[in-house]
């Protein structure tokens, strides 16, 4: 049956399809492939997360190599929810790919394009469903090389130097993974996450684990962008193509964050990860700094694109301020923002990306009047903002509401304050765009602007609906954020 | 014992070495080398903790009792892929830095962006 291949399909089907892209040579062609294979992956995740039993998981021994031998696909629920942020965001963006790319990429480039962003999406997807800890590094690598190439596609030059700032730090930080990994096994013997798991509690306070697990969050955070590793994010998102932006900005950080929880609480525990307060301490202090100096960052900023990118600094903040409170909400806060980040960050870009096809740019002065001229497209962006600064019956107030509960569960009522002005900085940079947007008219002279095509609308106005949708009706992401904590904390002696 | 374990030093001067060259130098063809430097020394410390204590490769012969363990040389081989095809990329990055900037100078070309 085709069912118990699912696992591996989520992954083989999206690498192989990357060559077949090149082979197409055409864009139109390899356009067409690489959606239907986006859309191929979601069904893929969300039958996963269908069929993934509450407290249970899927194993797939890969090439029928029984593990700890061979490498193992396993997906429980974490897995599975991840994989459906990560293959739902993959699906939409390349639905709306094709008028945007053939506006800012070269001709002769839009069947690399699709290529590189096929296998980012098979990196990211590897890196979520891998069982073991080498392969974990491989597919880091996959989808990193190839980001790094899509985001030097941008137009501008400094697209090439945000790229090359990316490739050193990124490698850095998969580097530091590498060795951590090697240190682990040096001392266990296996590279098996579940074996991993069992046998690290035995060795105690060994020398080489806990240097393994230094090396670990380092080099996770720099992937993360957790503030002050944050320094390739906002060159690297402000430069890139729209869609990669938007690819990315719903993605790569998140998965990064997945292999932070990964690591932490499955592997090492979290009876060991947070003994002594040290971690979770350092943790909420980087990540309220963040929420705190990249929003307020973000309000000087000309460049929109630019500023979105440091607000997703600040989100990963606050994603991080749930996990470092080390609680059953604190953790649902965190993975319920991780799913609405992706979702309310895909739909700004993406309307920032309508923009920039139209107008050519997506500067502040660009978007001047843009409210009358591109009323579809501004809304959506307005929806999106709403929900970035926690309005009710939006998505973020949803996350944000679960961290200040968790904040106050711990008695610590100060975080609780600060993720309130977090909120309102969130506030200014929004209304920036909506002031300039709405309340000024478009410059003498400059030429008419009409409204996005629709087939650019259509995934746009889907992510805002899920936005909406997602503040009213949260069993999707409270239902099964809530019952991974759970599990994710069960391990904990 | 300290000289026992002298491998494990190597890894950790070459290691530092890289990172130092990665941080400190401008150039960025020469970062691309510190980061090889870097990664080497991984590949060494992979390498190191594959040995078995009188252990040959590990070929099945006759007359042979222990055998280095072959995980961890295999594991770099994925490495090293790795490690070349990011080179290649970086490399392909400066090449084109070089054509849009006209300087491979890190703080050159971030003036040439504040004068834009």
């Amino acid at each position: 049956m085709i069912d118990e291949h699912l696992p591996v399909l989520q992954v083989v089907v999206p690498l192989l399809a990357a060559p077949m892209c090149l082979l197409l040579g055409r864009g139109t062609l390899a356009w067409g492939l690489a959606t239907a294979v986006g859309w191929f992956a979601l069904y893929v995740a969300l039958s996963l997360l269908g069929s993934v039993p509450a407290g249970g998981e899927i194993r797939y021994a890969l090439g029928g190599w029984a593990a700890p031998w061979g490498i193992e696909y396993r997906v429980d629920r974490l897995d599975s929810y991840v994989l459906v942020i990560v293959a739902a965001v993959g699906a939409l963006v390349l639905t709306y790919a094709r008028a945007s790319v053939a506006r800012e990429i070269a001709r002769h480039q839009h069947a690399a394009f699709y290529a590189a962003l096929l296998l980012c999406l098979a990196g990211l997807l590897g890196i979520v469903i891998t069982g073991d800890a080498f392969n974990l590094f491989v597919f880091l690598e996959i989808s990193s090389l190839s980001s790094y190439a899509l985001i030097s596609l941008g137009r501008d030059r400094r697209a090439l130097t945000a790229s090359y700032q990316y490739l050193i730090m990124g490698t850095l930080g998969a580097t530091f993974i590498l060795i951590g990994v090697g240190l682990l096994y040096m001392v266990t013997g296996t590279l098996n996450m579940l074996d991993l798991a069992e046998r690290l509690p035995a060795l105690g306070d060994n020398r080489t684990v806990l240097a393994a697990f230094a090396f670990l969050v380092v080099g996770i955070c720099l992937k993360i962008a957790l503030f002050p590793l944050h320094l390739w994010l906002p060159n690297a998102y402000a430069y890139a193509p729209s869609v990669v932006t938007a690819f990315l900005a719903g993605t790569a950080t998140k998965v990064a964050i997945y292999v932070l929880l990964r690591f932490l609480f499955t592997i090492f525990g979290a009876g060991f990860s947070f003994s002594g307060m040290l971690l979770s301490a350092l943790l909420m202090v980087l990540a309220l700094l963040g929420v705190l100096v990249a929003s307020t960052v973000a309000i000087f900023q000309n460049d929109v694109k630019r500023m979105l990118a440091y607000s997703s600094v600040a989100q990963i903040g606050y994603i991080v301020l749930g996990i470092s409170l080390v609680s059953v909400t604190g953790l649902t806060a965190a993975l319920v923002h991780l799913f609405n980040h992706a979702v309310m960050k895909a739909a700004l870009f993406l309307a920032l990306g309508a923009v920039v096809y139209r107008v050519g740019g997506a500067r502040l002065e660009d978007m001047k009047g843009l409210g009358r001229a591109m009323p579809l497209t501004l809304a959506a962006f307005v929806a999106g903002g709403l929900s970035l600064i926690g309005v009710p019956l939006t998505a973020g107030f949803i996350s944000k509401w679960y961290l200040v509960l968790a904040a106050l569960e711990a008695g610590w009522w100060p975080i609780a304050l600060l993720v309130l002005i977090g909120s309102l900085l969130a506030v200014v940079y929004v209304w920036r765009v909506v002031e300039t947007a709405y309340m000024q008219p478009r410059p003498a002279g400059a030429a008419a602007v009409s409204e996005a095509p629709w087939h650019m609308l259509l995934p746009i106005w889907a992510l805002v609906v899920a936005n909406v949708w997602l503040g009213i009706d949260t069993d999707l992401t409270v239902g099964i954020a809530g019952g991974v904590a759970v599990e994710l904390l069960g391990g904990a002696p | 014992m300290a000289l026992s374990l002298y491998n494990y030093w190597i890894v950790i001067v070459l290691m530092m070495t890289g990172f130092y060259i990665v941080i400190r130098s401008t150039n960025l063809v020469k970062k691309i080398v510190g980061l090889n430097i870097f990664q080497t020394s991984v590949f060494i410390l992979y390498i190191s903790m594959g040995k078995v204590e009188g252990g040959t490769a590990p070929i099945v012969t006759d007359g042979a009792t222990a055998y280095s363990n072959p995980l961890p040389h295999v594991l770099i081989l994925t490495a090293i892929v790795v490690g070349v095809a990011t080179t290649a990329l970086g490399l392909t990055l400066v090449v084109r830095i070089k054509e849009a900037y006209g300087s491979v100078d890190e703080e050159a070309i971030q003036r040439q962006d504040r004068e834009a």
